[in-house]
Parts: C-alpha cells; structure tokens; sequence
C-alpha cells in the first residue's frame, strides 16, 4: 500500500523501432529492479513473436521504485502497452489506466504515423506528456528539427523534451526525475467501494488466467471475493502482486497501484479488457465508464495444407482462442480447400499473429484465404445480415444495398514518394481528407474503404515508399457503396475460395487483373483452361491458359530408369500441394498469391 | 511369369568408359577429363566384370553391347578387341548381335574406326551435334561441320549400320534454321538419327549459365513444341519416322541395344557409374556402380566387384519402369505385361479419358502415345500412373 502522492503510472508511446523498449529496458536497469545478470534484451515483450517483429500486443507491466533526488522513493508503474490500431482498444484502455505518457521519439527519423494514433490516445485519456528525444548520439541526430515537428503537427510543447539515448544510457535519470516531477500522481479513495479496471488478462501455464488491474478506488486484498461487472464472473482472488518485473506477491493493492491478480479464472475468453472489478460484497455500482466488447473486423478462412491435420487445426484456434477474446471462428466448409475454420480478427496484423502462432507452435501448415471485411448486407425484407464470407452472399433478388466499414488513414510520407501515395489511395478508393506538410514530409488523410486496404495495402505502401511511409488508420463507421460478388471460375467451375466483394467500378479490373494472375500461378494442363471472371452470370473478364505443347525427357536410356522412375515418383507427391478443381489441379500458393495485385 | 519378363525386352551389356577430352556445357553424363588414362589397368578392370556377369547369367544368349560414355572412340582398338573377344567368348551371341560403340567425329578419332571394326564393333554412333560452327563452337565441341561430315564419310564406308545425334532447340535457332539442318542431314546417307532437344540440366555448365540468366535465345516451350512438330513432318516424309521419342530410323535400322532399355529387357552395366537391371533367380535387381572412374577401378581391382548397389525393384516400380520406357516407343505398352509385373490393371477411367482427349490409343491390349500424346508423354505417364 503506497501513499497516493508516491506512485506515478505511465504509459510510453512510441513507433517501432524509435526505442520504447530499450528505454523501458534501461529504467529497469537504473532502478536495480533486475539483477544485472537477469537483463535480456527487451524484458517486457514475452511471446517470440513480439521480440522478433519488435511489436507489444499484450499490455505488460512493471513496478520500479525510484529515489528522488527529493529524498523521496516513489513507486513507478510502466504499462507498456500495444502498440498497433488492431489493438487500439486495448491501448485505450491502458492509457485509462495511467496519468502520463513518455513520447519517445527519434531524433533522427521524427514523428511517424503510428506515433501520432497513440499520442492522440493518450491526448485522449488526458495525459500529461513527457516529449523524449531518443537517439541524440547518432551523427544524424536533429532533435531541435524533431522538436519542432513534434509541436507542429501534434501540437505539445517540446521545448523541455529529454534528450537521451537509450542504447547508451545518456539522460536515463533525466527520465525519471522527469517522470517524478512533471506526471501527476494518481487520484482515489480508498475508503469508497472497490473499483479497478481490467486492463489485460494472460494465460500462464502454471498460474491459470492472470489478470492485470488498475486500482481507482479502495482496496483489493488476497482472499475477498470479486466480481467481475460486465461477465458477472464471481471469484475469491487467491494471489495477488505486482511485476517487478518477475510477479511479487504483495498482500493489498490501493488506490493508484497497478498490480495483478489470479482467481482460478480458467479461460482468458472469461475476462473482459475494460470490465470494472469490484467486491462482490459490498461493491460498488457504477462500472468505468468506456468498455467496449472485443469485435472482429477482418476475416479469413484458415485451412490446414494435410487435410489430415483438420482435428489438430481445431485443437490449436481452441486453445489460442482460450487466451484471446478479441479472436472468433466457427467452422467452414469450402468446395475447394475441404475443411477449415472461418476466423474473426481485430486487424490484418492479429490475423499474422495468430496465423503465424498455429503454424510455429503447433506446426500446422496452413493455407489462409483472402482476408474479407464484415459487410452489412441490407435485405428487402428490412433486416441486416453480416457477411463474414463472400462465399456466403445471399441472392441478390433479396438485397437492397450493401454497406461496408470505412477507415480514416494517416499516413505521413516524404514528399519524394507523395505522387504515388495519392495515386494509390485514390486507386483504393480513397477520399483525400486532408494534406500537409511537416518539414520535408506530408501527412494524408484518407477516408478509404477497409476492404481495399485488408490484403496488400501495406504492403504496396512500402512497396512504392521505399519502406519510407508510415501508416495508421481508425475505423470510420459503414458507408452504403456499389458493391458486388465476383465470382471466378476455373475450367467453368466457380472456385468458391477466390470469390470477392468489390466495388462495382472495380471489379473489370480487379477481373482481369486475377484471371491474369491465375494465368500465371496455374500450371499449363494437357487441355486448355478458360479462366473466368463474373458477376452473377455475366462473365466480366476471360483469360485462356493455353494447353501444355511439350513435356517429356528428350533422352532416356539404360541408366536414367531408375532416376526418371524417383522423379515421377515425386511429381505424384507433388499433387498433393495441388488442390483439384474439376479436371483442373490448382497449386495452393495460388490461393493467396492470386490476390495480390500490382496496383 | 515375372521371372522371365526380361526376355521380353532381350539381353544386353552396356560398358561405359567415363573420359573426354573436355566436357561439354550441356552435357550431364558421368564423363571425365584426365590427362593421362592407363587403358590396360582398365582393359583388366573391364575383362574381369565380364567374368563376374558371365558367371551370375550362365546359359542366356547375348543380344548386344553398347561402348557408351563419355568418349569410348578415346579408347584403344585394342582395349575394345579385347572386350570384345572376352564377351565373344562369355556368351553365345544371337544372330543379329549387335555391338554399338559412340564415337567423336574428329580426325583423331575417326583414324581408329576401322581398328574398331575389326575388334567386331558393328555399329557407331556419332556425336556431331550440329552441322554449322557457330553452334559447334557454342555447344562446346572440338570438330568441325567439315570435320563431321568427313568421320561420317568414314564411318559410313567402313560400318554397315551409323547413327547420329543432333541437338536442336539450340539458343538462337528458329524452326526454319533448324527444318534446314535437319533435311541436310537427312541428304547424307543415314539410316538411324537421334534428334535430342537441348535440355538445360542443373548441375552442367549450362545449368550454371541459365540459372544466373546468360544463356540467351533459348526458344520458349511453344518453340520448341514447334520445332518437335517439324522434326517429325521432316523425317517421316523422309521415311525415317520417330520409333521413339528422340529416334528416327529406316526399317530394320532402329538400335536393338537401346530398344532391350525401352522394352525393359535384362541389361549388364559395367564401369563407372553404369546401371543395370538384371533378373537373377527370378527377381529383378537394379545395380549401380561407383560413379568416380578411380573408386571403380580400384574397387574392382581389390573386391573384384564393380558394383556398389543391386537392390530389388518392387513388382509396381518395375511395372513404372516399363510403362515410362516402354510409352516412348512408337509400338507402344503392353498392358498385359503391366498387369503381370504389377498385379493391378493400368486403370481403365484414366486410359479412356486420355483417348478421349486424344493422347492414347487402345488396340489388342496396347496402349500407344498418339502424335499429340507423345511430347507431352511425362504428364501422360503422370496421369496414368499416380
């Protein structure tokens, strides 16, 4: 239990890569909360996947105690948070959780896209901020330059911004007197009713479901029995503690303290980010304002590669499912690939995580179907269906119009690659909301269509860029448009797995652009394949693959049996990474690949 | 009876010598170049695994023997006598023994062709590979079109029965450049061509080049499909149409050591690197020898035992084998003697759907490529055997 007035909570905002973690590190390290001999590289992201592509998606915490140079120890608690849109969510509700945020910015690279959605999350949460300028040691180092940028285009004062550099441990104990003297301590009561927000929940092998809070007000003790005010799960919390960030049992947690606690919650799917926690007993009735349920709002089809290897598929979304909320899936059935599961996602970069979790650690190879956004298809009859899968699209004779989700893009570009970012977006169907200039770099904001943006937007981003863009984006709410099914059919069968909703200006060209695609990514046959593109019954493009003319060993003697023999032995084995259409034998890479487009 | 399949196919002994004196950018054979080679320990070498063979197929009549390599004319006359008179006296031979030897059409080699005759080769087969210099030059050889053309004079004076290769589909060469070679070659006073398309396989010199993108003017597959379909217009007007997919001969002059390989008979290999398939006791064995000249001659030289592989073959690999060999003949596959060695009928929906498209034909219990099935015979054996 800490005096309000020694305890400051922060968060720190940054873009990949600008050194959020190496600070969070180095804080560690000053503050001798880890032996010296405990420190690895990045201590807060613990799944493989967050250490290798440099990304926070669970929120983590850890407490430091810090003395002051005003003779005083104060109690630290850092959140780190997420730090990408499909988790905007649960950055907000970190950012909740907190009173301040560090801004860690490059002093050579300034501000970026992602920088900006998170700042204005924590401008959001009425944060006291704290500008750092990290990188100050490198030669190309500008910080008077990133100074400004940061007042021009986020409008903070950043003329007492901390220069450091994280990498070396220049201006470390200038960050955390700053923290101590310039955050706000935290606010509660701790005689009023127990009140503590949910701020993220993990599973551990060994403990159950961990649950990471935040105390408004009053006070949380190991033993009273909890509610959850959202669930309406009730439990006795057997641990308490806080991170230190390895967990330390501590036996009560004020007003102000950010800590954890365990409760024999079995599944994380039982926990809610932002639900209020309260004592069962005596508790109190308002819950925090700002929960949101977790939804899904990019879709794909996930089917094991050995179809042989459905059951262990299933296992592995139930169990990853178990530990993440914000993940749907129901089975799916589909004409081409056999059977599989139809997955909700928060954002194209969940989808990876997840995808990329089955695939390593559960060795299961999979191929994944052309992401899709959910469409709010509006029926004659005046209901609303959600469409999750274009294979699903009701007859049209049925529809009166279709909405589908829109984003608000940022993206911030240096001015050399600016033509062809708005070529791009208007490619997408974009809206140009507005446009300008930081120094030598725009900043556009678009109003684009989600579904023009779920496949291979950043990645034709980057592609045209140089990799010199940076990008976010929020969701905007639906908009009705002119929107089709394409269907395509390969050989005169429709091949379910690459039909898609697109916009009915699009879709000659979408059309032509996969049937050209396919023509290239399907394998000549003995006979020659018509590939086709329609709406309905119209056909709207049409490619032909010519039939294969030569294929046989021009020599083939005593001593080639019994190789020519193996290698026929393994083409056959090579069929089973065909998928069969009809008479016609589509390679699974084709699947995705189809849908990559050049513009 | 699966014990005496291979007489179905005939009997023969093929003897591979591994040297060149350089090694061609397409060629991916076992072949070697070394500068100095001691023909007599390979004399040795060579007459003891005749024995050996002798031993192990007592009573069979031999049907032919074929001198392959690498550059078996680099070998001395005396070297083939000698083989020769020792197999002469291993086996009876049949009546139409045919010994073949692969000979370089250059000066050198064709001052050795008559040695060669009356060691008892009776047949030579000639590498000249392209009639012009340029695409001599680019293909890596040392002759000359003049010089091809004279060991051909050569030869034909002193054989009764020569073949020769042509490789085409060559960088830079339309249909029309090589319609015009092939009617060349036609005009001399040939009875057996073997007309290969220029393969790029990975591990030669030009598997390099392609790889890394400098082996330009290759023609596209539809090029060479056409170039396939010229080559058959222009030598069956000639009266030499393909009996397999790379071989055109006159009546009688098809090459009875290469079609035992295609009818899937018993073959012999002897030297390095050679494969065999042999019937003994009623299982059919495929043997493999050490592909490094060295690692042979002293592995028979101390183990008196040239082979360093003889596995049994399964009764459908064996079945495998002779469909894809035997495909590639213009008379055709038994499917009788598919049954027999597999044990499974050759299934009859993929047969009938290849008719159907045109691909196959069925007639007395023979399946046959069509004009339109043979060069695209590998997805055919694909589809008819997976």
């Amino acid at each position: 239990m800490t005096d309000l007035d020694l305890i400051r909570n922060f968060s720190i905002v940054a873009h990949i890569d600008h050194g959020k973690s190496t600070l969070a590190d180095r804080l560690i390290q000053l503050t001798g909360t880890v032996a010296e001999r405990d420190m690895q590289a990045q201590l807060l992201d613990s799944m493989d996947i967050e250490r290798e592509r440099g990304i926070t998606i669970k929120a983590n915490t850890v407490r430091i105690e810090y003395p002051a140079k005003d003779g005083k120890t104060y109690v630290l608690n850092l959140i780190d948070t997420p730090g990408h849109v499909d988790f905007a969510y649960e950055v907000s509700r970190s950012m909740q959780a907190v009173e301040g945020s560090l801004l860690v910015v490059d002093a050579s690279q300034g501000v970026e896209a992602q920088t900006l959605a998170n700042v204005y999350q924590a401008i959001d949460a009425d944060h006291e901020i704290v500008p750092v300028l990290n990188k100050v040691d490198l030669p190309a180092a500008e910080p008077e330059r990133v100074a400004e940028q940061i007042e021009d285009v986020i409008g903070i004062d950043a003329s007492d911004a901390v220069l450091i550099s994280a990498k070396t441990g220049i201006g470390i104990p200038e960050v955390l007197e700053a923290i101590v003297t310039r955050l706000p301590a935290p606010k509660g009561d701790r005689d009023a009713p127990l009140k503590a927000m949910l701020v993220d929940s993990y599973y551990d092998a060994y403990l159950g479901v961990v649950v990471i809070i935040r105390v408004i007000d009053g006070v949380i003790r190991k033993g009273d029995r909890i509610k959850m005010m959202k669930t309406g799960g009730r439990y006795p919390v057997d641990r308490l503690g806080v991170f230190r960030p390895k967990m330390q049992d501590i036996k009560e947690l004020g007003p102000g303290e950010i800590g954890f606690l365990t409760a024999s919650i079995k599944q994380v799917r039982d926990t809610r980010v932002g639900d209020t926690i309260t004592h069962e007993k005596g508790g109190t009735d308002t819950a925090l304002p700002g929960f949101k349920p977790a939804q899904p709002v990019v879709f794909c089809g996930l089917f094991p590669v050995d179809s042989a290897e459905f059951e262990d598929l299933r296992d592995a979304i139930e169990k990853l499912a178990l530990n993440d909320a914000s993940f749907s899936f129901e089975m799916e059935t589909s004409a081409a690939l056999g059977f599989g599961f139809r997955c909700g996602f928060l954002g194209l970069l969940h989808l990876e995580v997840i995808r990329d979790r089955i695939e390593r650690e559960y060795d299961i190879e999979l191929i994944t179907t052309a992401p899709s956004v959910v469409y709010h298809v509006h029926m004659k009859d005046g209901t609303v269906q959600e469409l999750h899968n274009p294979a699903d699209m009701p007859d049209l004779t049925y529809v009166d119009h279709i909405e589908e989700p829109r984003i608000k893009a940022t993206i911030l570009v240096p001015d050399d690659y600016l033509g062809d970012v708005l070529k791009l977006c208007q490619d997408r169907r974009g809206i140009q909301l507005d446009l300008t200039y930081a120094g030598s770099r725009a900043m556009v904001v678009y109003d684009l269509p989600l579904n023009e943006v779920v496949f291979d937007f950043y990645d034709r981003l980057k592609s045209v860029t140089k990799g010199y863009a940076s990008f976010d984006y929020q969701m905007e709410g639906y908009r009705q448009d002119h929107l089709v099914k394409m269907s395509v059919l390969v050989n005169e069968e429709p091949v379910d797995a690459l039909s898609m909703m697109v916009h009915r200006d699009r879709a000659e060209q979408r059309g032509r652009a996969m049937c050209e695609k396919l023509k290239e990514l399907i394998p000549r046959h003995m006979f020659k394949i018509p590939i086709q593109a329609a709406i309905g019954g119209r056909v709207i493009a049409r490619e032909t693959l010519s039939a294969m003319r030569k294929d046989v060993t021009a020599k083939c003697y005593g001593g080639d049996a019994t190789r020519k023999r193996k290698l026929l032995d393994k083409q056959k084995a090579g069929k089973k990474k065909m998928r069969q259409f009809g008479k016609v034998e589509i390679p699974q890479s084709a699947f995705i690949n189809a849908l990559k487009m050049d513009s | 009876m699966e014990s005496d399949d291979w007489q179905q196919g005939g009997f023969g002994l093929y003897l591979h010598w591994p040297y060149c004196l350089a090694k061609c950018p397409y060629c991916d054979f076992n072949s070697h170049v070394a500068s100095q080679v001691d023909q007599s320990r390979w004399k040795t070498a060579y007459l003891s695994e005749v024995r050996r063979y002798g031993d192990l197929t007592q009573g069979r009549t031999l049907d032919t023997v074929f001198f392959g390599g690498g550059t078996p004319s680099l070998m001395d006359p005396e070297l083939v006598h000698a083989v020769l008179e020792e197999i002469r006296a291993t086996w009876p031979q049949s009546n139409t023994f045919e010994v073949t030897l692969e000979a370089n059409p250059t000066s050198v080699e064709a001052g050795r062709f008559a040695g060669f005759r009356d060691a008892g080769v009776n047949r030579i087969s000639m590498g000249i590979q392209a009639l012009n210099d340029d695409d001599l030059k680019r293909l890596g050889r040392m002759h000359s079109a003049k010089e091809g053309r004279e060991a051909f004079d050569i030869a034909r004076k002193l054989f009764a029965r020569v073949s020769f290769d042509l490789i085409y589909a060559r960088q830079h060469q339309t249909p029309q450049d090589w319609a015009e070679e092939l009617k060349q070659a036609l005009s001399m006073a040939i009875d057996h061509l073997s007309l290969y398309q220029l393969t790029i396989e990975e591990g030669t010199a030009f598997g390099d080049r392609y790889a890394i993108g400098r082996l330009p003017g290759l023609p596209t597959d539809d090029h060479a499909a056409d170039m396939y379909d010229i080559t058959q217009e222009i030598t069956e007007a000639a009266g030499m149409p393909a009996y397999e997919i790379s071989n055109h001969a006159r009546d009688m002059a098809e090459s009875r050591h290469n079609l035992i390989y295609w009818r899937y008979g018993d073959y012999i290999g002897i030297g390095p690197g050679a494969h065999g398939r042999l019937t003994l006791n009623g299982t059919r064995y495929a043997t493999e020898t050490p592909l490094t000249p060295t690692t042979w001659l002293t592995q028979v030289e101390t183990q008196g035992l040239g082979e360093s592989v003889r596995d049994p073959i399964s009764p459908m690999d064996q079945a495998t084998e002779y469909l894809m060999m035997s495909l590639r003949l213009s008379e055709g596959s038994s499917l009788v003697r598919f049954n027999d060695l597999s044990g499974v009928e050759l299934p009859r929906d993929r047969r009938e759907r290849l008719q159907d498209m045109g691909f196959l034909t069925e007639n007395a219990n023979k399946i046959r490529a069509t004009k339109a099935g043979r060069p695209i015979l590998n997805s055919l054996l694909r589809e008819l055997l997976s």
